[in-house]
């Protein structure tokens, strides 16, 4: 493996080696490495291109990697990954992309993944998103993700996009049964002229799911997002969305409530707050000895993390 | 040692140019508890304020160590020595208390030390080392960990400011212990602004601040039992009542 490809992991998927476990390592649009191990299989797809990962059921403390790496530039990479999480398992699963652009042309990838959750399962799933290089080629990461949550299941979701992307465009749709527990936790950092829209549209059908959205995001310099979070409540549930956003420079952030309620015992809530960075918050930390840039960076990181 | 010397400060407003603080001299020597007090509205918090940096004089100097600290910036001050413990403290979503308190150190803070200073503002430490210091605390919490910020630093003077506000009762005997330890080794000068009357009682040295002027300065004996006097007799509302 080449140096910008390890450095290219460690970032996104905080492999510093092979990991242990089950994993699949997708570069310039195709698969360069992958291991299945007796409860985690992944299989390559025949009518498209991508891969299922089929976790056994009662699957316990296993973990999944399946990170994106792109180093060429003018690479548009379309791939579809279904997990299908047995019963009663409990797995981590980490994805992420990756771009490095040396070029001009612009570098895309678009990873629509589909998760069926079974009964009483459980899953931690972390994605990253970065992109770097030398290049003026565009870095433009369209992820799409659906989740399917079976009784009594629980899906953690952590996605992350941290710097470099120039367009992103996510859309994640959940469903959950009776039961399930959705907790969303979305961190966004724009600079420059950079765009990120996003879509989380949550639909509790049973009986006492719950569906917890946090986003964090910051917009520095003229960058733009745009977020459209709806929580939609059929039968006696629970949904609490938080938007949080921090504004500088010349940016822009538009967060866009929406809370449906089909069912009088339906409790959902939505906060959404854009602000600056507070002063009184700068100068507390520049009578640590901090200077303004280096307090603002403290701020952001602990806002971010 | 610090000098205040002319020092004047002017705000534009609705009403014209208001004096907030109004020629103050004063000087802070070393190896002493300052204790500023006087009525709410006076110019106190300006004062501090305008020591740290937070705020720039009108006119005026500020002599800190030899050195004229007037143009420097709060954190050029802060390299100097000098600290500031918010009245209001800012809250800080996703920085933990710990983190804090080591950002305050200038280091990582081992776990035991950063335990030290929150028992010394009377809290329950393990509860505390992370958890966010964000809104989900509570004013009189926030207070005690802005106060052990201060204490985590070694500074050549520590200003607080109304440090007793929000902070009960039953905590507040600790906190008057940790402020008396607190110039006995760690802190060069420690200015507070206070009301109370116990932390009064741990001044070497006390000045009242009025309208935006010194009013009187002094050693606690000499300023203690003028202090009555100064503030219960200038309430024209209530002589007006009594004349009916």
């Amino acid at each position: 493996m080449e140096k910008i490809d390890k450095s290219l992991l460690a970032e996104i998927a905080n492999m510093h080696e092979i990991p242990a476990g089950a994993y699949n390592i997708r570069k310039n649009g195709g698969g360069i490495d992958r291991r299945s191990t007796a409860n985690i299989e992944i299989v390559t797809k025949e009518d498209k291109p991508g891969i299922d990962i089929i976790i056994a059921p009662g699957t316990k403390n296993e973990s999944v990697h399946i990170p994106v790496i792109i180093t060429e530039t003018g690479i548009d990479d379309v791939v579809y990954n279904d997990f299908y999480v047995g019963d009663d398992a409990d797995v981590l699963i980490v994805a992420g992309c990756g771009i490095h652009n040396s070029g001009s042309d612009k570098s895309q990838h678009d990873g629509i993944h589909t998760f069926h959750i079974g009964k009483n399962a459980k899953i931690k799933y972390v994605e990253k998103h970065y992109g770097e290089g030398p290049g003026t080629g565009e870095n433009i990461l369209n992820p799409v993700t659906i989740v399917e949550q079976d009784e009594n299941s629980t899906c953690e979701m952590e996605m992350v996009q941290i710097r470099g992307v120039n367009s992103t465009k996510r859309d994640t749709k959940a469903q959950l049964k009776a039961g399930a527990k959705l907790i969303v936790t979305e961190r966004l950092l724009t600079h420059d002229q950079q765009e990120a829209y996003s879509d989380i549209t949550v639909e509790l059908n049973g009986t006492d799911a719950s569906a917890q959205i946090v986003s964090r995001t910051v917009a520095r310099d003229t960058s733009k997002q745009v977020f459209h979070y709806d929580a939609i409540g059929n039968e006696k549930c629970r949904a609490h969305i938080q938007c949080d956003s921090i504004i500088m420079d010349g940016a822009s952030v538009s967060s866009i409530p929406a809370i449906t309620a089909n069912s009088a015992d339906a409790q959902i809530i939505h906060e959404a707050a854009i602000g600056r960075i507070n002063n009184d918050q700068l100068v507390k930390l520049m009578t640590f000895g901090m200077t303004e840039e280096e307090a603002e960076e403290v701020i952001i990181n602990g806002f971010l993390k | 040692m610090l000098e205040l010397k002319n020092v004047s400060f002017n705000v534009d407003s609705d009403k014209g140019n208001l004096e907030i603080i109004n020629d103050v001299s004063l000087t802070i020597p070393d190896d002493t508890f300052t204790v500023i007090t006087g009525p709410n509205g006076g110019g106190k918090s300006t004062l501090a304020k305008l020591i740290m940096g937070i705020e720039k004089p009108t006119s005026g100097k500020i002599i800190f160590n030899g050195t004229d600290i007037t143009d420097m910036s709060v954190t050029e001050r802060a390299k100097l020595g000098v600290g500031y413990a918010f009245q209001q403290p800012p809250r800080f979503k996703g920085l933990t208390v710990r983190r804090l308190l080591s950002l305050a150190a200038g280091s990582d803070l081992p776990e035991d030390e950063c335990c030290g200073y929150l028992t010394a503002v009377g809290l329950c430490s393990r509860d505390y080392l992370n958890r966010e210091m964000d809104a989900s605390l509570s004013g009189g919490e926030a207070k005690r960990i802005e106060i052990a910020t201060l204490m985590a630093r070694k500074l050549d003077l520590a200003i607080f400011d109304e440090p007793e506000a929000g902070i009960d009762l039953w905590s507040f005997s600790v906190l008057v212990e940790s402020f008396k330890s607190m110039t006995e080794g760690r802190h060069n000068s420690v200015l507070v602004i206070s009301h109370q009357e116990r932390i009064m009682s741990l001044a070497d040295h006390m000045i009242v601040i009025a309208n935006g002027r010194v009013k009187n300065q002094g050693t606690k004996e000499e300023i203690f039992p003028t202090l009555m006097d100064e503030f219960t007799n200038n309430c024209d509302f209530r002589d007006k009542k009594e004349e009916k």
